[in-house]
């Protein structure tokens, strides 16, 4: 089976006034049709390694990389117009902020039907339904009335909802989700992620699955990548992400509060500076 | 004893929308309630209530035993400081991290500045490498961290804590919550904490509140919730949702 993305020494930095800013240093992996996780320290690069897929890297970032190819299209080599193409229709992104990535005056109804429009030929009434059916199917309580808020009107977790409707709307074959469910409540939660299991399972797409919550990863994805301070440490079946051993991933597993656990302070890291090497 | 934060038969409206209906709470001074729930149950709202920036159209919110009226004054700021669920809306992007934290500072009259300022990023994990970078140059949890540093740099009395943790890894996570805890204890802060987390409420707070749609479902200490006694069946649903993704179901 081809892989539908190839990243090899992927790196992105950002020239400042006090330096360069190292946020990606050499990042490399393959996915297929499956759900790869990726976790790592606040700031390690996640968000960056997925915008550099995406085309999404701000204007003065620096991307290099050995190779980065999605199902066969040079994505370095592309150009702007064939970056856009390709966003939204085949690859998506779920940013992290998304009420900060929703237009703010337009309704969120609006925004996905435009986004729906831009990626197929379908009519007013089709489109409008075919959002309201993907609010609700994102468990939105009552989707004619957030229809028609604005981003600021809707909670969180609405926002973060009407962010993930609108990219799984136009059907993407790679989906790069960061945090998508930061801003949920657990029940909702599983029901967002049995939507992209299912799209995973039964469309075959690739789904690059960007979260700190490390139970959920655990449970839901096929691998796991661990990245700390623009490097991947670690990669292993996320089933068994107990048995990580690089001291990094091994700290975060045991700093995360428990239920009914009395444990405090909690205990911190004592990260090292070879880990960063 | 006189408590911290006391709201009775709460309500907000949007326009027909109700968002929050008869909700009622009272939190002791350098005590710890949280809120969960559903997602878009009014949770944020009842904080934004609190700190004036959503419209009470029904109930009283009190205050160190005072009942607020419709404005909140620079004293009150002083006192009850907000950290928002959204590290990006709250954060001017085309502001240096220095601006932001020196704000509040000048606001309120405070001239040891640069010292706080250096304290405060430290308190949170970020070096003052950070210092003078904008906000939109960081990360997710590095904006929220200048968040949260932000509010406690007032040092408030009451902390309203919407989902602080969110964007933060379990390391960083762990940090800032023994932070906070150790603030609380030393400066005997009163806590409302919201986080769809509960191992992060049951570990933060005394007791906390079960919340869907705009009402209040049941209100339980967290050792109930952790020993899983609990009356309502939305709760019940929430412990076990907790346990993860179950690809059988
Ligand atoms: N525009 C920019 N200019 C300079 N530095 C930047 C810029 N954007 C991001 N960075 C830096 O790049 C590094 C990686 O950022 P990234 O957003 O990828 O982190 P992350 O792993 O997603 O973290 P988090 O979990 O906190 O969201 C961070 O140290 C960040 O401060
Ligand atoms: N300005 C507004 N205009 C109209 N409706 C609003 C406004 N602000 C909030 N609402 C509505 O109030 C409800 C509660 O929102 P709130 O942000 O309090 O939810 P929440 O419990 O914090 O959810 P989440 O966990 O997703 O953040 C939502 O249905 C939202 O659409
Ligand atoms: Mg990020
Ligand atoms: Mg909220």
């Amino acid at each position: 089976m081809s892989a539908l993305l190839e990243v090899e020494d992927l790196r992105v930095s950002f020239p400042t006034r006090t330096g360069v800013i190292e946020a990606v240093r050499g990042v490399s992996f393959t996915l297929g049709r499956e759900r790869l996780g990726i976790v790592g320290e606040s700031g390690s690069g996640k968000s960056q390694t997925g915008r550099a897929i995406m085309g999404l890297t701000a204007e003065h970032g620096v991307i290099d990389a050995k190779r980065l190819e999605f199902s066969g299209i040079d994505l370095l080599k592309a150009s702007k117009a064939e970056r856009r193409a390709l966003r939204g229709k085949r690859i998506a992104m779920i940013l992290q902020d998304p009420k900060y990535s929703l237009n703010p005056v337009m309704t969120i109804g609006r925004q996905i039907v435009e986004t729906l429009r831009t990626h197929e030929r379908v009519g007013r009434a089709e489109a409008r339904k075919r959002a309201l059916d993907m609010l609700a199917a994102v468990q939105i309580r009552d989707p004619e009335r957030v229809f028609d808020l604005y981003p600021h009107e809707v909670s969180g977790g609405m926002g973060q909802r009407a962010m993930i409707a609108m990219m799984l709307i136009a059907g993407p074959e790679l989906l790069i989700a960061d945090e998508p469910t930061s801003a949920l409540d657990v029940t909702v939660q599983l029901d967002v992620l049995a939507i992209l299991n299912r799209l995973v399972a039964d469309r075959g797409m690739g789904l690059i699955f960007i979260s700190h919550d490390l139970r959920l990863v655990s449970s839901f994805c096929d691998r796991v990548i661990v990245m700390y301070a623009g490097r991947i440490v670690e990669e292993l079946p996320a089933a068994r992400l107990s048995e990580a051993q690089h001291p990094y991933t091994r700290g975060l597993l045991n700093c995360m509060p428990e239920i009914g656990a009395d444990r405090h302070p909690l205990p911190v890291l004592d990260r090292r500076p070879e880990w960063r090497t | 004893m006189t408590p911290a934060l006391a709201i009775d038969g709460l309500g907000v409206a949007f326009d027909d929308f109700v968002a929050l209906e008869d909700v009622s709470l009272s939190v002791a001074p350098g005590g710890s309630f949280g809120l969960v729930g559903e997602s878009g149950s009014g949770k944020s709202t009842l904080l934004r209530a609190v700190a004036g920036l959503a419209p009470a159209s029904a109930g009283t919110i009190a205050v160190d035993g005072k009942v607020l009226g419709s404005k909140r004054d620079k004293a009150f700021y002083r006192k009850v400081q907000m950290v928002f669920q959204d590290p990006y809306g709250s954060l001017h992007p085309r502001q240096t991290v220095d601006r932001l934290l020196l704000e509040p500072l000048a606001i309120h009259g405070f001239d040891d500045a640069e010292d706080r300022i250096v304290r405060a990023l430290d308190e949170v994990g970020l070096g003052s490498g950070f210092r003078f970078r904008y906000s939109h140059q960081l990360s997710g949890g590095q904006r929220q961290r200048v968040a949260i540093a932000r509010a406690l740099i007032l040092e408030p009395s009451i902390l309203l804590l919407d989902e602080p943790t969110s964007a933060l890894d379990a390391s960083v996570q762990a940090e800032v919550l023994n932070l906070l805890e150790q603030l609380r204890a030393a400066r005997n802060l009163t806590f409302v904490m919201v986080s769809h987390d509960l191992a992060v409420i049951t570990h933060m707070c005394d007791r906390l509140m079960v919340m869907q749609n705009g009402r209040t479902v049941e209100q339980l200490t967290a050792a109930d919730l952790a020993a899983r006694e609990v009356t309502q069946d939305y709760t019940r649903g929430l412990l076990a949702a907790s346990e993860g993704f179950r690809r059988d179901v």
